[in-house]
C-alpha cells in the first residue's frame, strides 16, 4: 500500500517542481502552483512540496487565497494518508477559514478517518459528494489507507471489519477480494463463525518479529572512541 | 583571557568604576563617544582588519557585554555617526557596529517602531555587502549566528508588534504604513535563502563528505586566508530558515531547510551552544508536530543531557539565561512527546531524573483523558510552543484589531485536536500491557466501550504510532505493540532491550579517564 502512494507522488511533472526549488518565496509563481493544483487532481498525481508552497504564498498574502484550490489541496492531502499532510496544510491555514462549511466537513472526514472510524467516514462522504467527486481516485485512496491501517494491525481480518472499512460489499468485495488474492498476496479461510477471514499479507507490523533488532547495534563512531585506549 | 586585553583592563575593573545609576543621572547624548567606547571600537577594529578571530571574540563577547553592563544598562551605545570617525568611516565595520548597536536596545531598552525599521534597513544593508562578496573578514561563529539569530528574532519582534494594533498611536501607525516592505516575510525569507544559495554551503556540505572539502573540521574557518563570513552566514541561515518555518507553521519546510545538516552528528551546528539549542528545539518541535514521537524524543534526549553536563560553563555567557529557557521549555516538549508516545526507555537516566523532579505530576495527568489533561497538554504547548507569527501585513483600517494571538491559537488548537484523537490510547496502552493475549470482547468490557470501537481505537493506536517520514516511509514508535487474529489481541512484549554495548562504550571510557586522573595525582 505505501509503496502505491509513493509511487503516485513520484508521478509529478518536473517543471513545476523545479520553479518550487529555485523560488520557494516568491509570489510571481502562483498562478503556476494554483493551475499546478488542478493538473494534480485530473492527471491523479500529487506533490504536497508545491502545494504547502503555495498554502505559503496564500499565507503571506491572505487577499489572493482562493478557496476551490485549498478545498483540493486539502482532499488530495486528505488522499496522501497515513501521511500527516492533511494537518500539514491545515497548520498554514487561517482559523477564520476554517471555520467556513466546506473546510468544517473536510477536517470532520479527516477526524474520522485519523481515529479509523471508516463507517461515520463513508456515510459523512456519501452526504458531501458534490465536493468530492471533483477529484478522481478519492475512494480508492481512502480505500488503500483503510486497507494500509488493516495491514497494520491485523494478520487476519474478519470479513465484516474490512467490508466496513473499504465500503465495499456483497459481489463487489468477492471480486475485490478475487483481484488481492491474484495480485497482492492476500488469502481467505474460515473463521470460527460463519465469517470469512482474509489473511493479509505478512508485514513487520503484522507480525512483529519480523522487525530487525537493531536495538543493541553500536554506531561505527561510537567504537572508533574507544580506539585510542585500545591501543 | 584577562592578558588578552591588557590594553582596556584599568577601566574594565568595576570596583574602581562609578555606579552605574551615578553615569545615567548625567544627560545622555547619543553622540557622546567615551573614551572606553573609543578604545573598543578602535580596537576591534584593527582586530577586525587584522583577522584576529581570538581577540575579536574576545572583544565581542567579553568588553562589549561588560561596557554594557556598565555604561549602557539604560541608554543605547553612542550612534554610529559618532564613532565612524575613529574606525576610518570604514562602511563595513559601521554596519556591524550598528548591527550590536540595535541588538543592545533590543536586550536591554524597548525598541522604537522607527528604530525597528532602521534595524531592518541595516541588516539589508549589511547583507547585500556580505551577498555581494565584497567582505573578506574573518568573525567568530558566535558573532555570525548571533547576526542570523537576532535577525530572526528581531522579525518575529516585529510581527508581533506590527500585530497589536489597538494601542498604536497614529505616528507608529503611520510608520506601519509608510515602511510596508520593513521585515517583509518575502524579504526576510528571501534573504535567508539568498546567504544559503551564494554561500553554497549545500555543495560545501556534500563536498565535504566525500572528502573534497574541509568544513567541519576547521570549525568553518578559513585557514588560507579567506573569509568566512558568507560561508557561515548561509550555514547558520539553514537553521535561520527552519526557525521562521516552524514560526509560521510550516514544519515540513523548515526541516528540510535543516536537510543538509546532519543532526545525527556533532557538527558546525553544535559549536556555538545557542545555535545547537535553537537546531534541536525547532527541529524537536517540529518533529513532534509531525507525530514523529520518537525521533523528537531521541533528540531532546540528547541535548538536554549536554546541557545538564555543560551548562556550567556557561553561566557567565549573555546567552545563559536563554539557555535554561530553551532548556526548561524542552523539558516541557519532551514530558509531552512521552505521555504521547512512553518511549522511557530511550530517555537518560539523568535527564529522567529531572524530568520526573519537574514533570511527574502533570504527566501522571496527561494520561488520562478528561478536560484537566488537556488543560495541562495545553500550559505546557503553550509554555514551550515558538512564539507563531502571522506574516501577513496588518489591515490598517478602522477598527483596529490585535491579531497577535491568532497564529499561537490556531497551533495550539490544531494540537489539541491531535491529543483527543489519541486521548483512548493511554487507556489501551495500560490495558495491553498486562496481557499477552486478550480477546476483542473482553478488552472491550474492560475498556467498557462496544467491540467496533475498540476495532477502531486499536486501529488509531497503530496508525497512531506509525510515523511517515519525509520518503513516505512507515516508522514505528510504539512502545507496546500488538496483533490481532481475527478476535484475539496477541500483544508483543516489548523486550527491555539493555543496551550492553553502549554501556560497555562508557564505562570503557570512564574507567580511562579515572586511571588518567589517577596518572595526574601521582606526578603532583
Amino acid at each position: 500500500m505505501v509503496r502505491e502512494r509513493e509511487s503516485q507522488q513520484q508521478q509529478v511533472s518536473y517543471t513545476v517542481e523545479q520553479l518550487v526549488a529555485v523560488n520557494p518565496y516568491n509570489p510571481d509563481i502562483l498562478t503556476d502552483l494554483e493551475n499546478y493544483v488542478n493538473e494534480q487532481v485530473s492527471s491523479q498525481t500529487y506533490s504536497l512540496d508545491a502545494n504547502l508552497c503555495l498554502l505559503r504564498l496564500y499565507q503571506f498574502e491572505p487577499e489572493r487565497m482562493s478557496i476551490p484550490i485549498v478545498v483540493r489541496i486539502l482532499i488530495k492531502a486528505l488522499m496522501a494518508m497515513p501521511a500527516p499532510d492533511f494537518n500539514l496544510c491545515l497548520f498554514l491555514i487561517p482559523e477564520q477559514v476554517q471555520m467556513e462549511e466546506q473546510f468544517k466537513t473536510l477536517i470532520v472526514l479527516s477526524h474520522y478517518l485519523e481515529t479509523a472510524r471508516f463507517r461515520q467516514f463513508w456515510d459523512e462522504a456519501g452526504k458531501n459528494r458534490s465536493v468530492l467527486e471533483v477529484v478522481p481516485g478519492f475512494e480508492q485512496a481512502i480505500q488503500a489507507y483503510a486497507i494500509h491501517v488493516l495491514s497494520l494491525t491485523y494478520q487476519k481480518v474478519p470479513r465484516p471489519v474490512l467490508a466496513e472499512a473499504i465500503n465495499i460489499e456483497g459481489l463487489s468485495l468477492d471480486k475485490f477480494l478475487e483481484y488481492q488474492v491474484a495480485n497482492s498476496g492476500w488469502a481467505l479461510e474460515k473463521g470460527h463463525g460463519r465469517s470469512q477471514l482474509i489473511v493479509l499479507p505478512r508485514n513487520e507490523y503484522n507480525h512483529p518479529e519480523l522487525k530487525k533488532n537493531t536495538v543493541d547495534s553500536i554506531p561505527f563512531e561510537h567504537v572508533t572512541r574507544i580506539f585510542p585506549i585500545l591501543s | 583571557m584577562a592578558s588578552s586585553y591588557d590594553y582596556d583592563e584599568p577601566s574594565y575593573d568595576n570596583r574602581s568604576y562609578p555606579p552605574s545609576s551615578q553615569v545615567s543621572d548625567v544627560a545622555y547624548d547619543p553622540n557622546f563617544v567615551p573614551d572606553s567606547v573609543k578604545t573598543f571600537v578602535v580596537h576591534l577594529y584593527r582586530h577586525i582588519r587584522e583577522k584576529n578571530v581570538y581577540e575579536i571574540h574576545q572583544m565581542y563577547e567579553g568588553s562589549f557585554q561588560r561596557l554594557s553592563e556598565r555604561m549602557f544598562r539604560e541608554n543605547p551605545w553612542p550612534s554610529v555617526e559618532a564613532v565612524a570617525p575613529y574606525v576610518d568611516n570604514d562602511h563595513v565595520f559601521c554596519l556591524l557596529y550598528r548591527e550590536m548597536w540595535f541588538r543592545h536596545v533590543y536586550a536591554r531598552l524597548s525598541p522604537t517602531g522607527r528604530q525597528r525599521i532602521e534595524s531592518w534597513d541595516n541588516y539589508c544593508s549589511l547583507f547585500g555587502v556580505v551577498l555581494h562578496g565584497v567582505v573578506n573578514m574573518q568573525l567568530p561563529n558566535q558573532w555570525l549566528w548571533d547576526m542570523v539569530d537576532e535577525f530572526v528574532y528581531q522579525f518575529q519582534s516585529y510581527c508581533q508588534y506590527r500585530a497589536k494594533l489597538k494601542n498604536k498611536t497614529e505616528e507608529e501607525l503611520q510608520l506601519l504604513r509608510q515602511y510596508d516592505q520593513a521585515w517583509n516575510v518575502y524579504g526576510v525569507l528571501n534573504y535567508l535563502q539568498a546567504l544559503v544559495e551564494k554561500s553554497m554551503i549545500h555543495q560545501i556540505l556534500e563536498r565535504e563528505k566525500e572528502g573534497l572539502e574541509q568544513f567541519t573540521a576547521t570549525d568553518g574557518y578559513d585557514y588560507e586566508g579567506g573569509s568566512n563570513v558568507l560561508k557561515m552566514l548561509g550555514y547558520y541561515s539553514m537553521i535561520g530558515l527552519l526557525r521562521v518555518h516552524c514560526l509560521l507553521g510550516d514544519y515540513r519546510t523548515g526541516l528540510k531547510c535543516l536537510a543538509p545538516i546532519d543532526i545525527s552528528q556533532q557538527g558546525v551546528y553544535t559549536i556555538v551552544i545557542g545555535s545547537h539549542i535553537s537546531t534541536i528545539y525547532h527541529y524537536g518541535f517540529a518533529n513532534m508536530m509531525l507525530r514523529r514521537y520518537v525521533e523528537a524524543i531521541r533528540e531532546f534526549n540528547k541535548i538536554l543531557l549536554y546541557i545538564l553536563k555543560y551548562k556550567q560553563y556557561h553561566q557567565k555567557s549573555p546567552q545563559y539565561d536563554q539557555i535554561l529557557k530553551k532548556n526548561e521549555q524542552m523539558y516541557a516538549l519532551l514530558a509531552i512527546c512521552l505521555s504521547l508516545c512512553p518511549q522511557t526507555k530511550l530517555v537518560e537516566e539523568n535527564v529522567s531524573t529531572q524530568l520526573k523532579d519537574k514533570y511527574s505530576e502533570k504527566m501522571l495527568k496527561m494520561q488520562r483523558y478528561d478536560d484537566e489533561a488537556y488543560a495541562v497538554y495545553d500550559e505546557l504547548f503553550s509554555y514551550a510552543c515558538p512564539k507563531f507569527i502571522t506574516p501577513s501585513a496588518p489591515v490598517l483600517e478602522e477598527p483596529l484589531t490585535n491579531y497577535n494571538q491568532d497564529a499561537y491559537r490556531l497551533q495550539l488548537k490544531l494540537f489539541l485536536y491531535e491529543v483527543k484523537q489519541q486521548q483512548l490510547l493511554a487507556g489501551v496502552r495500560s490495558f495491553l500491557k498486562l496481557y499477552s493475549t486478550i480477546s476483542i470482547g473482553k478488552l472491550a468490557t474492560y475498556m467498557e466501550v462496544d467491540e467496533p470501537t475498540l476495532r477502531t481505537i486499536l486501529m488509531t493506536y497503530k496508525h497512531k504510532m506509525h510515523a511517515v517520514d519525509s520518503d513516505g516511509k512507515i516508522i514505528p514508535n510504539a512502545d507496546v505493540d500488538f496483533y490481532i487474529d481475527e478476535d484475539i489481541i496477541h500483544v508483543v512484549e516489548s523486550k527491555s532491550a539493555k543496551r550492553y554495548g553502549d554501556y560497555f562504550l562508557r564505562q570503557i571510557l570512564k574507567f580511562e579517564e579515572m586511571i588518567s586522573e589517577l596518572d595526574r595525582v601521582k606526578l603532583d
